[in-house]
């Protein structure tokens, strides 16, 4: 079998634009078959643009796209057959049950009453909202909200799941719990395709991953493959008390590889962020507090864009 | 080298069904909602109509000698089989407005249903059969008291039923392709439709007197409208007589007017949900 046929997900060249409006600006992309993959970017970098074009539910303004093997434009409904989408917003019928969520949907993949009816209660097992099967839809809490999208989303035992922005407004036990359930539908072989703005999440899930920016590509490999090339092991970060912050700048220079000047701190990258900050001591500076962590997908974010992923 | 091993798939158990099949699942998943909702609609379906009964019929009609027109009849007896299409546009124009726009803006239902192997123009035929069904309860439920009150004088008038439901329909598929042009969620542009549309049309397209009391400039007008068709069609199927030619007509006319508004309806929709 050829690496082309095991790609689930195949774009060259791939334009979206709306009106005078570049939202993804030529990029290629390969997805192959049992990984996950994921979309890193802040937003308006084009992720989500681009999954409504896998999801073969925006059609492409350019270039070329080949999902499961069919074209999006000509094939769509077949394509969305066999995959899973869990959209940005819900999109739950908010006057339905839990339940009848789970049953009205699975009935659009031509799932028979029965097989549904058996689905709904597979899938409110594995989204723990047993409980809350008979109940509408619209009370629930964010994160079960977010759950029951997840289960509806394999409503047809997907080839591909497409998460976009699976947990964006969550608490964090909510997230830890969805990332739980993402974990075994890996592990289950489901290829996986993720769209997010934290580079945790982007580190726990994905197995390999492109940055996006502007509607581009800007860098692609494994979060290890990134974080080495686009960023050193340690980061030393140093708070100063206001207006101190400027003087300190010219003292660190030479200190580390790179630095990193942020309003609220200076990020200062090397080897060993230990060995760096006791060096700024003998520098003569005096920071109000000091940390050093590994480097992250942030740092490669900031490398690469000079901005933030999250404001 | 060796090769890559590539561990086989379990398939997905999705697939595409037909549009018939798909459409009438879009309906299934609204009396999904419609078995535990049904209570808080009743009135709105049932009850503008047979107030207009009372009110006008029994009510109003009471000091009404009747004109040329009804030939002996009383006016409750007139009104009855034209308040079918006045009824069914009536029910059009509720579930054919802000519903829609909601599916689109507010529950976004439509963008749900169309991540499915579901196209737009399944979900525009899943809202006409939603429509058909409402019109046929609502119809039927307005017949059953207008028999009860003695204001139907004859078989005919289940005729005058199917010809309201055809009305509504028609006009009902233009107001989904309306409502699924209308970017402004402030539902202004649904509250002009009702006051320069709908009301009007009830009012003077010849349900509670003939237009051709209406001064000559203004009957082309009314001849534009789905309600008058519907109600000479309405009101010829109990009285008579129905002469086939004009019958074709007014049938055609309302059939152009549903065909019209399900292909402008399915291409806006299809504008809105794929961009």
């Amino acid at each position: 079998m050829s690496l082309n046929n095991a790609a689930l997900v195949s774009a060259t060249g791939l334009v979206k634009r709306f009106g005078s409006f570049t939202a993804v600006d030529g990029i290629d992309v390969q997805v192959r078959q049992g990984e996950a993959f994921g979309f890193l970017g802040p937003n308006g970098a084009g992720k989500s643009s681009t999954m409504r074009m896998i999801a073969c539910v925006s059609p492409r303004t350019g270039g070329d796209l080949r999902v499961l093997g069919m074209d999006p434009n000509k094939d769509g409904p077949s394509i969305r057959a066999r995959i899973g989408v869990v959209p940005q917003d819900d999109l739950l019928d908010a006057e339905l049950t839990v339940r009848q969520n789970l049953q009205v949907y699975g009935r659009y993949f031509g799932l028979s009453r029965a097989q549904v009816r058996a689905k709904a209660i597979e899938l409110m097992e594995f989204a723990q909202l047993t409980d809350r099967a008979d109940d509408d839809v619209e009370p629930l809490s964010g994160g079960m909200k977010r759950r029951l999208t997840i289960a509806r989303s394999l409503v047809n035992d997907p080839e591909l799941l497409l998460l976009d922005e699976p947990t964006t407004g969550l608490d964090p036990q909510a997230r830890h719990l969805l990332w739980d359930r993402l974990f075994r539908l890996k592990q289950d072989g489901v290829t996986l395709i993720i769209t997010t703005h934290y580079m945790e999440e982007a580190e726990q899930l994905c197995d390999r991953l492109v940055v996006m920016d502007g509607g581009r590509i800007v860098a692609c490999g494994t979060p290890t493959e990134l974080i080495t090339t686009y960023s050193t092991r340690e980061v030393l970060e140093l708070r100063f008390p206001l207006g101190e912050q400027d003087d300190a700048v010219a003292k660190v220079v030479g200190l580390a590889d790179r630095i990193e000047v942020l309003p609220d701190r200076l990020l200062l990258y090397t080897a060993d962020g230990e060995d760096t900050l006791a060096a700024a001591y003998e520098a003569g500076v005096r920071p109000l507090s000091s940390l050093v962590r590994r480097s992250t997908l942030e740092d490669v974010f900031l490398r690469l864009t000079g901005r933030s992923l999250v404001d | 080298m060796a090769a890559e091993v590539v561990v086989p798939v379990r398939p997905s158990t999705g697939h595409t069904v037909g549009t018939l099949r798909a459409s009438l699942l879009v309906l299934e998943q609204a009396w999904a909602w419609y078995r535990r909702n049904w209570k808080a609609t009743v009135f709105s379906s049932v009850g503008l109509p047979v107030l207009y009964l009372l009110a006008m019929g029994l009510g109003f009609g009471s000091q009404v000698r009747a004109g040329a027109v009804p030939g002996g009849l009383t006016y409750l007896a007139y009104l009855a089989p034209a308040l079918l299409p006045a009824g069914a546009v009536q029910t059009a124009a509720g579930e054919c407005t802000y519903p829609i726009l909601s599916g689109f803006e507010w529950s976004k239902i439509f963008h749900g249903i169309t991540a499915t192997p579901v196209t737009p123009g399944q979900v525009v035929l899943g809202q006409l059969w939603w429509l058909l069904s409402r019109l046929l309860v609502s119809g039927a439920a307005y017949l059953v008291v207008a028999t009860a009150v003695g204001a139907v004088t004859g078989p005919g008038i289940l005729l005058s039923l199917v010809f309201g439901v055809l009305t509504g329909m028609a006009f009902g598929a233009l107001l989904i392709a309306f409502a699924a042009s209308v970017r402004s969620t402030s539902g202004n542009a649904f509250t002009a439709i009702f006051r320069f549309v709908v009301v009007p049309m009830s009012l003077f397209a010849g349900t509670f007197f003939p237009i051709s009391q209406l001064p000559a400039w203004v009957r082309p007008v009314a001849w534009l409208t789905p309600m008058w068709h519907g109600t000479e069609l309405a009101r010829g199927a109990e009285f008579g007589p129905l002469p086939w030619g004009i019958t074709l007509v007014h049938i055609a006319y309302l059939v152009a007017l549903l065909v019209t508004g399900m292909l402008l309806a399915r291409w806006r929709f299809r504008v809105r949900l794929t961009r």
